[in-house]
């Protein structure tokens, strides 16, 4: 039995629907990522399984019990704010002791059990701190520490690295992958960042305009985006309009306006008559000054532009056919920046493998 | 830092001068050994001294501190549910209706007390009636201190708290009341302040059963000003002093505290 199940569940303010009809289920012990664009109705979903907002339609179930009934404080779930909502006039072991109080334990586990949790997060040195003593990365383990401390079975993080930089958000994941497989405690993440999703999940479900697009693991959701929006949502990505020309056993023949034909690998239940669109990844798109002949595509282009970011440098070719397509070369030759300039006649190609044919309904 | 041009520095001096040196004098007469306010003779605490015999001015003392005391507990605990409840539900109407009897000019609310206390309750004017009074006005400045504090709050502690197992009494009682209170304070010394100091609306609704010190103050000025006006005046703005400093600093201690 899944621990979470979303069944149809609708949530709309006036006129605008928020949340439309998702519904999904999370296993137990699972790291579950709500990603999407601003605005696409994570934080509205994720605020009615802590119990905080109901569903206008729909069953919430956790352990297969409809939680319609159950107020936020009796749900054993809780939740990690992007801000931390820290109390702030409670000090960092106050704050972490505070649901194990709620809960009624006695004098001696509450100390012990929240001991536990800031040595689990490295902050026993800051138990008797207050809130505006401690920086960003440590109030988000303080804020951590608090929501796992009580083990409760789900644990909700409404994008917790939002507010951190660069270089602690990095450092963060890591944590969070690592402490998610140390307690065993089911989570289900949110975040528009597509990388942290792709990086910390087991599943994720991406969200447009509060519907769930595709639902799967990340290296299925980065390799076989179901539609146009994913496959531009999560990653970079050239998409290429393309008509089936015929089924075969070792794959797609598409014909690209402009491009003439294109070979792609098989898609399921694609037709040939049909459109669509061929989404090819910058990796998978080699550049070079003459042709691979392991390139089942190849076309002429121009070099127009390209940025070096140290271990690769993304090149913008633009086709004769007036195309441009971004390829991505790793800097693997020491001392090697680049091997092509702006301006630049080269040869673009890719095998009959690379690229996904995305179905257009 | 850039320094303040001159002219600008000798606005300020003057301004601050209008505002306090008659204050100043007022302090500086209440120690002068002479019974006119003309000219210095000495230093001498025998006003105060006097005030100390004077059965009428303690009584009045009396009546003031213990009106305010009552009014500014009601008001407090009437402002804080306002505040609380124009936070919480943000109906158009709650922030009106509180706070306009704290613009409403003095002597109209003065008026329309004395007339309802009288025509409508038919109550006898005297402690009662003042204290009912002084509630009216305060409860507005107590709920405007404790929903500036509520609003420049974060929302998600709240519901954080409810999240991690808290009922919405334990809410209110271990996270949003140790929050508010520094402001729920400070609007208890201003209702008291306000209430210690009031001098329109006393006068109004206290009739002849009561006395307080500004209503003493103004009927022995009607006399003479005395020195001993003075030492009263200088103890009663010594009080108000104090209480004022004890607010502000409630304040900047919350500000801190939410950092
Ligand atoms: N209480 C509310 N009243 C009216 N509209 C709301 C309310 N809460 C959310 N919305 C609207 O619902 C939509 C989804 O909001 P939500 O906060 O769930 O987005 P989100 O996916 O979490 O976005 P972000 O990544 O910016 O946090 C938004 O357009 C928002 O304006
Ligand atoms: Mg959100």
């Amino acid at each position: 039995m899944p621990l979470l199940e979303i069944r149809r569940v609708t949530r709309r303010f006036g006129d605008f629907t928020a949340v439309d009809d998702v519904s999904f289920a999370v296993e137990p012990g699972e790291f579950f990522t709500l990603l999407g664009p601003s605005g696409c109705g994570k934080t509205t979903l994720l605020r009615m399984i802590a119990g905080f907002d109901l569903p206008d339609a729909g069953q919430i179930l956790l352990d297969g019990r409809d939680l319609a009934d159950t107020p936020a404080e009796r749900r054993p779930v809780h939740t990690v704010f992007q801000n931390f909502a820290l109390f702030p006039h409670l000090s960092v072991a106050r704050n972490v002791a505070f649901p194990l109080r709620m809960a009624g334990l006695g004098e001696g586990e509450v100390k012990r059990r929240t001991a536990d949790a800031l040595d689990m997060v490295h902050l026993g040195e800051l138990a008797e701190h207050y809130p505006h003593e401690i920086s960003g990365g440590q109030k988000q383990r303080v804020a951590l520490a608090r929501g796992l401390v009580n083990r409760p079975r789900l644990l909700l993080l409404d994008e917790p690295l939002g507010a951190l930089d660069l270089k602690l958000r990095e450092e963060m994941q890591l944590e969070l992958i690592k402490l998610q497989r140390e307690v065993g405690i089911t989570f289900v993440f949110v975040t528009h960042a597509q990388n942290e999703a792709l990086a910390l999940s087991h599943r994720i479900a991406v969200m447009n305009a509060g519907r769930v697009e595709q639902l799967d693991e990340p290296s299925r959701i980065y390799g076989f985006p179901v539609n146009r929006f994913v496959a531009d949502f999560i990653g970079n990505c050239n998409l290429l309009e393309a008509e089936v020309r015929a089924v075969e056993a070792d794959g797609l023949r598409l014909s690209v306006a402009g491009l003439g034909e294109v070979r792609a690998p098989a898609a399921e239940g694609c037709q040939t008559g049909e459109r669509g669109l061929l989404a090819l990844r910058p990796e998978q798109v080699q550049v070079a000054a003459e042709a691979d002949p392991a390139w089942a595509n190849r076309f002429p282009g121009q070099v127009r532009d390209f940025l070096y970011v140290g271990d690769v440098t993304t090149y913008q070719v633009r086709l004769d056919n007036g195309y441009t397509l971004q390829a991505l070369l790793p800097n693997a030759a020491p001392g090697r920046a680049r091997f092509h300039e702006t301006g630049d006649r080269v040869m673009v190609g890719w095998s009959a493998q690379a690229g996904h044919y995305v179905r257009e309904a | 830092m850039r320094r303040l041009p001159t002219w600008l520095l000798l606005a300020a001096a003057s301004s601050y001068a209008f505002l306090y040196l008659p204050l100043i004098i007022v302090v500086a007469y209440s120690f002068n050994d002479s019974r006119l306010n003309a000219e210095w003779v000495g230093f001498t605490l025998d006003w105060y001294r006097v005030l100390l015999h004077d059965e009428e001015m303690l009584l009045a003392a009396r009546n003031s501190l213990l009106i305010a005391l009552v009014s500014s507990g009601a008001a407090t605990l009437l402002g804080t549910l306002a505040g609380l409840g124009m936070h919480r539900w943000r109906p158009a109407w709650l922030p009106l209706l509180v706070i306009t009897p704290v613009a409403m000019p003095e002597i109209l609310l003065g008026v329309s007390l004395l007339v309802f206390f009288i025509q409508v309750l038919h109550l006898t004017l005297g402690f009662l009636s003042v204290v009912l009074a002084h509630i009216t006005f305060s409860i507005g400045f107590v709920a405007i201190v404790v929903r500036a504090r509520l609003a420049g709050m974060d929302e998600s502690i709240f519901e954080a708290a409810r999240d991690l197992g808290a009922t919405p009494w334990q809410t209110f009682r271990l996270v949003t009341f140790p929050l508010i209170l520094p402001a729920v304070v400070a609007g208890f010394l201003m209702a008291f302040t306000l209430s210690l100091d009031d001098f329109v609306i006393t006068f109004f609704t206290a009739g002849v059963g009561v006395s307080t010190l500004p209503l003493q103050i103004y009927s022995m000025i009607k006399i003479a000003v005395t020195p001993e006006v003075n030492a009263v005046s200088t103890l009663l703005m010594l009080l108000t002093l104090v209480l004022v400093i004890a607010a502000s600093r409630m304040d900047k201690g919350f500000m801190r505290g939410a950092g």
